[in-house]
């Protein structure tokens, strides 16, 4: 219990299903879904594989309130097929968004938990992902935000990766990770040297949580707790508006990017980063607690 | 296809073009008028300084060519594979990249993009799948992964992912395949200054303003369940 | 080759309430599975359809569910199941779950 966060923990995000995640985060039996389980057929992809699929094809979708706060809501089941995404759970996820640029409700919430494209239907994945960053964008330049909570055991990999960083922000827990290529694909092509997939901390220094909160690729950490997300959540929308696409902020944007390959270009570890930052002790980062870390990063040099 | 024999096909009335690093930039004239020519080649793998390259040319375009369209030519391997660049979160520069191809689009600039060689996954996606209409030559290599490699991850038998990709194009490699699905707006022989024309004049009226993608599936047979889901959520209670 | 099993089972059952809702319970992952329970359309047999990733265990299945449908008011229930290899025990707990579920609304 940590009575300095204001919420009271309970419920492992990570350890979590998706529904279980949706209704310990939303307001008490404020989520509606959309699509309800068995009025969408299974995956004829995966039965032509022999594969059993899932009713909602590993995402839940629908409309909740959130603190008072009118949303809409994605969450991906990262146990069922790594989360990954195929024709009919890519549809959903497109839906939804579209319904938002038609409903303009206070937010969408993205839970993204997936390793990216279902290769058992490699190609209605790939699009669909193209056609779900088309869609983010457009619910973003239709002044709704979308915020993306990342925290389960698959993390935001592959195309999700890509998506989640089209979010309005990301918020993401220790467990967290965020990245394009998994460890695992970088070392059966490029060596254990390059990447030891197997080396946990490492993983974790690399694309976890913590890392990208420092480096600022996510506006939030949290605790790994759905009470957390929630207040992350809410804490976010009090807090910021969704501006209008223009050229002066992807101008910045782009100084910044630019500006860090310089800096940071040469690295191949969190702790040189975390260094560089001005952390005084860059190893005790992946120990200290997200207050202790939160505290840390605001007072590290602009 | 060699890249001055590409350029000259599409741009008979003069191109100017830079390659820096398998990235190349530049401009071209057409009948519709100018254009930016940007684009990979040689298969790159897209790196940070790759998709920033691109970004600035794009911005560049923007703020100083209003409503000049944006030709990308496509020929990568997909993303780089590195944890250096995975450390500094490679993903966030390719949705740079993307986001401001969409914001070409919001600000009036049309785009296409051309598929010559290969278009593979993350790297498809971060340019070459963001345009208004996407094209491939015949002999195009668009896919998520080779066969092998997917029956590896999947413990499916090669031979039957074959079996099934002979006759289903939900993930049998290939350009007619992202064509039927909707993705492709149309497959070209050879690359021509005709063709391309034809395209940024339908454009230009504003034709690729929303994503048709679906739509285009459905019709086309190949891709015949993601337009319904997404009917059915719009339509739901 | 065929990798999954589909299988059929109708159990005489004791009715429970009707309800409205549809249960879903479980995650198709390895080692779970996921069960919906729905109003069926005879108020005294349990009817199951399950696909199921682990090939040639139909009398274990049998065994499980004449278990459940002679110890629940799982009359006049349509059961689907997806399974991914889930043990006898965890086909029980989630069979129990999702009737619980189900009957729970009808209240």
């Amino acid at each position: 219990m940590n009575a300095t966060n204001g919420f009271t923990p309970g419920h492992s995000y990570f350890e979590a299903t998706a529904r279980q995640r949706l209704q310990q985060i939303l307001d008490a039996g404020s989520f509606r879904e959309f699509l309800a389980p068995e009025t969408v057929e299974v995956s004829p992809h995966l039965a032509a594989l022999d594969l059993p699929g899932a009713f909602d094809d590993g995402v839940i979708i629908g409309a909740a309130s959130l603190g008072g706060r009118r949303v809409l809501v994605a969450a991906q089941e990262g146990r069922f097929m790594g989360g990954s995404v195929g024709e009919i759970h890519g549809a959903k996820i497109v839906g939804l968004l579209r319904r938002a640029v038609a409903e303009r409700p206070d937010a969408v919430l993205l839970l993204v938990d997936s390793g990216g494209v279902r290769l058992h239907e490699a190609n209605a994945g790939l699009i669909a992902i193209s056609e779900i960053m088309r869609a983010v964008l457009t619910v973003r330049a239709a002044g709704v935000p979308v915020l993306a909570l990342v925290g389960g055991s698959c993390g935001a990999f592959g195309g999700m990766g890509i998506v989640a960083k089209l979010c309005s922000a990301i918020l993401i827990s220790e467990e967290g990770r965020l990245a394009l290529s998994g460890p695992e694909v970088i070392e059966t092509v490029m060596g254990v040297e390059e990447f030891d997939s197997k080396d946990r901390a490492l993983v974790w220094r690399v694309t976890g949580g913590k890392h990208r909160y420092l480096m600022g690729d996510c506006a939030e950490l949290v605790e790994d707790d759905s009470a957390a997300f929630r207040l992350g959540a809410l804490e976010y929308l009090d807090t910021h508006g969704e501006p209008e696409p223009s050229l002066f902020t992807l101008r910045a944007v782009q100084q910044h990017l630019s500006d860090r390959m310089v800096r940071f270009g040469a690295y191949r570890d969190g702790l040189e980063v975390w260094a560089d930052l001005g952390v005084a002790q860059p190893q005790q980062v992946p120990l200290l607690d997200r207050d202790s870390l939160v505290a840390l990063k605001k007072g590290l040099p602009a | 296809m060699k890249l001055n024999n590409l350029l000259d096909a599409l741009f008979p009335a003069g191109h100017t073009v830079t390659v820096t690093d398998q990235t190349l930039t530049g401009t071209a004239t057409t009948a519709a008028g100018p254009v930016t020519v940007l684009g990979t080649m040689d298969g790159a793998a897209i790196s940070h300084d790759i998709a920033l390259r691109l970004a600035d040319c794009i911005l560049q375009t923007i703020e100083s060519a209003p409503g000049r369209p944006l030709v990308f030519l496509v020929d990568t391997s997909g993303q780089a594979l590195s944890r250096q660049q995975e450390l500094l979160c490679l993903n966030g520069s390719l949705a740079h990249l993307a986001q401001c191809v969409d914001l070409a689009r919001r600000q009036g600039h049309a785009s296409v993009s051309l598929v010559n060689e290969q278009a593979v996954s993350g790297g498809f996606l971060s340019f070459g799948l963001m345009v208004d209409r996407t094209y491939a030559l015949a002999d195009a290599q668009v896919r998520v992964m080779d066969l092998k490699a997917m029956a590896r991850v999947t413990k499916i038998a090669h031979e039957r992912l074959m079996e099934l990709a002979s006759n289903s194009p939900i993930f049998a490699p290939g350009a007619e395949s992202y064509r039927r699905m909707g993705a492709i707006e149309a497959i070209w022989e050879a690359p021509s200054a005709q063709l391309l024309e034809t395209a940024l004049v339908e454009l230009a009226k504003g034709a690729g303003l929303a994503d048709q993608r679906m739509t285009v599936g459905l019709a086309r047979g190949g891709r015949y369940l993601a337009a319904d889901v997404t009917a059915a959520v719009l339509a739901a209670d | 080759m065929n990798l999954m099993e589909k299988l059929e089972f109708k159990f005489p059952a004791q009715a429970g309430k009707t309800s409205p809702i549809t249960a879903l319970c479980g995650v198709v992952g390895s080692g779970n599975l996921e069960i919906l329970v729905r109003t069926g359309s005879d108020a005294d047999v349990c009817e199951v359809s399950i696909k199921t990733s682990a090939r040639g265990f139909g009398e274990i299945w049998q065994a499980v569910l004449t278990d459940f449908a002679e110890h629940n008011p799982a009359g006049g229930t349509r059961i689907f199941i997806n399974d991914m290899g889930a043990t006898p025990a965890v086909v029980s707990l989630r069979l129990g779950q999702a009737l619980t579920e189900y009957l729970g609304v009808a209240q």
